[in-house]
């Protein structure tokens, strides 16, 4: 169950250029710019909007629910079709990898709350004057919450497909189609389906905080748990948070009992390895599915279609290992494809800076840095905080194999859980208390994200070599020594996979965190998640721009000059195999 | 055994050359105007060390890479891809790890469209005749590397290929169980169960080779050229006792350690000259552990190699390595399938540790030009630290990566254990001394 899968993209490469990350970057951005400059007009006009009325009797939750999750499930769509078609694009040309990839890697470090200002006004230019333009609104944040993982684990997949089972496809002359279906989507599947899992764990939050959105003098609700949770806080109704909770809980509980295990466990058969491996009890849904005989026979037909399918004979086989392109050729492509790429760069960046340029000055970049600044500090301090706590417990729970597997199964679940609906309780409780917005909000941020510290390191420990431990038991090694030489470097790996995900997903949470409100009562500290969330609220886009800009700019250069290291070396160094 | 009348070749290779293009300034050639064919009812046998490129040769016979130069007929049209009558059995295996035994054999039909009815009922023949009963509805990690093969050979025979491909099918195996699978096959083949016309494998085992082929390709590596070929003309089933099958054996290896010019590069000698020259990963362990076994007391002045690697279960492709190194620091010589220790080899057998070092680092810096480079080189900067991309870079002047990196590795490990040079790894920085 603890795949490493790398949360950032091109790990060992380190030979690749920095200056794709630039173009990657700027594309990114300035496209922003440029979306908010078209959506510009269209705000004034789509006051025309139904507005939803949130009910907040109990009674109306199991149908919010319902909304919540089908708007979930439309997103895992979204993200598969994109998966499937952007990852074998970026494996197959090189290219297209060469831009893709980075591409990828920037859009994975992206403020995704950050955007909703613009995809809001742009969905709803797209379907004036209908709620439709907003729900696709919310689908497309929740996709951009998903997708980009999935298709970097579809993509590692591809590009290390074992080398004999290639050729073994290629000799018996399987055809593109059939090899996609019949190689790489099974090599690719336990990576893709541990990430969409992840992924759905992560887009609860971002389902909630999409639900219910204020732009300008414009809000808009769809109905379903979040905005029920942000009507309950206008109306200081602690009961209504209490069944949402309640709700969001069950909902969560059924997920992970009847998707996320049973998919999981089940993916384990793609496992590209030739030993069997430690058998772990299957999830009682799994076994629901494959030992009835009526859920069989349901899924038959499903399966024979599916195979058959699979079985077409589209496309030619391959020929020969590529021909590479005659010279003159390929060097006069290469400058087509350079040129073009240069030309989309200064595109975008002359549409970024004039953009910006059209209400703000240097001052404000170096408030929206110094703000960056703020909410960077918040982020280490909090980010060590949750090591020196979960470390060690972490540990002490993994290296009790009973104890871990349940443990384990509980993280799992509250990591799912959006941690935005538990914002409330703090609020009352800082508000009661008169606690100083600027410290006490920060440990939000981490509210949910901790969790993936406290996962990875229990898998670490849980997977630390028997006879290790047994070594330094016999050699008499103890105390902070065995914690420096034994354990620490075992599980260093791991904890790094999970601080990184914790560390982006705080910054993440900063733009709901940093800002809270409690009925008229609005707490208020400073950060760059609070700018952005004060820029979304006025409507002032450029603000926003700025402040997703420099937001990008502080994950990117965390995870290039502290994460990816430290990564790199866990690596090289501390390995087992 | 359908048509046992000789006929034109179903198979055949003219002057198959394959170059790698590196870098631009100068290609890596790997195999060199190869010309082969492949006659029906014939099992060929490719010999050779890693290196010697017989590998691409069975990846170009079977259209998975293309020949830089030179063609492949088969039936007299070119091979320019896998076609439907050349089927591959592979070192690894390569079975899809979430199809069952049955949907990895059935894989190759579904391919070709064949429909579910014919496809199940080929499939379940082939793995009747290979043994395979019982384990249909099996995955392949529950299987052992024995019936994982028989997998393999099943998927591979269903299609009835006329040529059927095998990339070292057993020496993945352990020595009992590939021993085994060759009689197996063997057997069917002379009672002409095979579905198959001819087959060529791919070996380093010079034993496996006499045993199961009609006739045996032996090639020298870098680049890959045919050295010899030699009819077998034994019946089956072989005696590995037998005289005949020995004298074989005997010549074979006598042709794999004959000394030509001492400057060019030898039919099995370690290839290249001065800095470029190719060293292999031999741990100091092995070359002590040969020698030992060399001074024994009860140990003849001249002893046959093919004996030695049959005492000490070694494969060709373990031993010669070994014995090569030896032979370039003069600790041993090798002539006409025999070694013989010298008398720095038997100094070195008796001495101990700190005398061993000693010895060792006195024949490395007199005979690895690549270590007196490396000293020099430490020698002149003021703080005898050399970055290890330096002499990388150099040695790509001469060779593949993939040997530079060998070749590196090489000389970290031995000139480590003579104490005449430390490496960083974190730093990939050579120095002088380890910090005292």
């Amino acid at each position: 169950m603890s795949d490493l899968t790398s949360p950032i993209a091109l790990i060992g490469k380190r030979a690749q250029p920095n200056l794709w990350d630039a173009v990657a970057f700027a594309l990114i951005i300035g496209l922003l710019a440029a979306v908010a400059h078209g959506a510009h007009g269209t705000v004034m006009s789509i006051s025309a909007v139904e507005q939803s009325h949130i009910s907040l009797s109990p009674w109306a939750l199991p149908g919010y629910a319902m909304r919540t999750v089908m708007r979930m499930a439309a997103a895992m769509v979204a993200s598969l079709v994109f998966t499937f078609t952007f990852a074998p694009l970026a494996a197959k040309s090189q290219r297209a990898g060469q831009i893709l990839i980075p591409l990828l890697d920037i859009l994975q470090s992206v403020p995704i709350l950050g955007f909703l200002t613009f995809t809001v006004t742009a969905f709803m230019a797209m379907f004036p004057g209908s709620v439709l333009g907003v729900e696709f609104a919310a689908i497309f944040v929740i996709f951009t919450s998903q997708a980009w993982n999935m298709a970097f684990s579809f993509y590692q997949a591809l590009t290390t497909i074992p080398r004999d089972l290639s050729e073994a496809a290629t000799n018996f002359q399987l055809s593109p189609w059939q090899r996609f279906w019949r190689l790489e989507v099974p090599i690719g599947m336990p990576g893709l389906v541990w990430n969409a899992m992840m992924s759905m764990s992560g887009g609860w939050f971002f389902v909630v905080a999409s639900e219910a959105i204020t732009v300008g003098t414009h809000s808009f609700t769809l109905p379903g748990i979040g905005s029920y949770v942000a009507t309950a806080l206008d109306a200081r109704d602690l009961g209504a948070v209490a069944w949402a909770i309640l709700a969001m809980g069950l909902v969560i509980l059924a997920y992970d009992q009847l998707l996320f295990r049973p998919l999981v466990a089940w993916a384990d058969k793609f496992k590209f390895e030739q030993t069997a491996s430690e058998a772990t009890d299957d999830p009682w849904a799994l076994k629901l599915v494959q030992r009835t005989r009526l859920m069989q026979a349901m899924l038959m037909p499903v399966e024979y279609a599916l195979g058959y399918l699979a079985r077409l004979r589209l496309g030619k086989p391959r020929a020969h290992t590529s021909v590479p392109l005659p010279r003159p050729l390929g060097i006069a492509f290469d400058v087509v494809w350079y040129s073009l790429i240069a030309l989309g760069l200064g595109w975008c960046l002359w549409r970024m800076f004039s953009y910006m340029a059209m209400t703000l000055g240097p001052s404000d970049a170096l408030e929206a840095l110094k703000l960056g600044l703020f909410t960077f500090v918040r982020v280490i301090v909090l980010i060590a905080l949750a090591t020196i706590v979960w470390v060690p417990i972490g540990v002490w729970i993994g290296l009790r194999p009973a104890l871990a597997r349940r443990v384990q199964s509980l993280v799992q679940f509250v990591a799912a859980f959006p941690a935005n609906l538990l914002f409330p309780i703090a609020v009352v409780l800082i508000v009661r208390f008169h606690g100083n917005a600027d410290i006490w909000l920060s440990p939000l941020m981490i509210l949910g994200t901790q969790w993936y510290i406290l996962f990875n390191v229990i898998a670490g420990a849980s997977v630390f070599p028997g006879d290790l431990r047994e070594a330094s038991a016999n050699f008499g090694i103890k105390g902070w020594r065995w914690w420096r030489k034994v354990m620490l470097p075992g599980i260093f790996p791991y904890y790094v996979t999970g601080a990184i995900t914790a560390s982006g997903g705080s910054w993440n949470a900063s733009i709901l965190a940093e800002v809270a409100n409690w009925g008229p009562t609005r707490l208020h500290a400073h950060g760059l998640g609070s700018y952005i969330a004060d820029a979304t609220l006025k409507g002032d886009y450029q603000r926003v721009v700025l402040g997703i800009a420099v937001m990008c700019g502080f994950v990117i250069a965390t995870n290039r000059i502290l994460w990816r290291p430290l990564y790199e070396y866990a690596g090289r160094r501390l390995r087992f195999d | 055994m359908l048509n046992p009348a000789p006929t034109e070749p179903l198979l055949r290779l003219r002057d198959v050359t394959q170059a790698y293009r590196k870098g631009g300034t100068s290609d890596l050639l790997v195999l060199d105007g190869i010309n082969l064919s492949l006659r029906e009812n014939q099992i060929v046998g490719l010999l050779g060390r890693s290196g010697c490129g017989k590998s691409t040769i069975l990846r170009i016979v079977s259209g998975l890479i293309a020949p830089t130069s030179g063609d492949v007929l088969f039936r007299d049209q070119t091979v320019s891809g896998p076609v439907p009558g050349i089927a591959m059995v592979f070192q690894t295996f390569a079975l899809f790890p979430w199809l069952t035994v049955l949907q990895n054999v059935e894989l190759g039909l579904e391919a070709i469209g064949v429909d579910a009815a014919e496809r199940r009922s080929r499939a379940l023949t082939a793995i009747d005749l290979i043994g395979l009963d019982g384990f249909e509805s099996a995955y392949p990690k529950e299987l052992s590397g024995g019936m994982r093969q028989r997998v393999g050979l099943a998927r591979a025979l269903v299609v009835h290929p006329d040529v059927l491909l095998m990339d070292e099918p057993f020496s993945a195996l352990d020595v009992l169980t590939a021993e085994t699978l060759r009689t197996d096959l063997i057997d069917l083949w002379i009672e002409g169960r095979l579905p198959i016309r001819s087959a060529l494998m791919v070996t380093h085992n010079i034993e496996e080779a006499v045993l199961m082929c009609d006739r045996v390709i032996v090639l020298s590596p870098n680049p890959g050229r045919i050295a010899l070929e030699i009819e077998i003309n034994l019946t089956h089933p072989r005696n590995r006792l037998d005289p005949g099958f020995r004298k074989h054996v005997g010549d074979i290896y006598a042709l794999m350690t004959k000394r030509q010019d001492p400057h060019s590069p030898t039919i099995e000698g370690i290839p290249g000259t001065g800095i470029g020259m190719v060293l292999p990963t031999v741990s100091t362990n092995e070359m002590a552990g040969l020698l030992e076994a060399l001074v024994a007391p009860t140990a003849p002045v001249r002893v046959e190699l093919s004996d030695i690697a049959r005492a000490l279960q070694l494969e060709v492709d373990e031993l010669f390595p070994i014995a090569e190194v030896l032979q370039l620091l003069r600790f041993a010589e090798m002539e006409a399938g025999c070694i013989r220790l010298t008398e720095g080899g038997r100094h070195f057998a008796e001495a101990d540790t700190d005398q061993r070092k000693r010895l060792f680092a006195e024949r490395l810096e007199s005979h690895v030009p690549l270590i007196r480079l490396i000293r020099r080189v430490l020698d002149e900067r003021p703080n005898h630290v050399a970055p290890l991309d330096r002499f990388r870079s150099e040695l790509e002047d001469y060779m593949s990566e993939q040997y530079a990196e060998e070749t590196l590795r090489a000389v970290i490990n031995w000139g480590r254990y003579a104490e005449i040079l430390a490496y960083d790894e974190e730093t990939e920085r050579l120095s002088l001394e380890d910090p005292s």
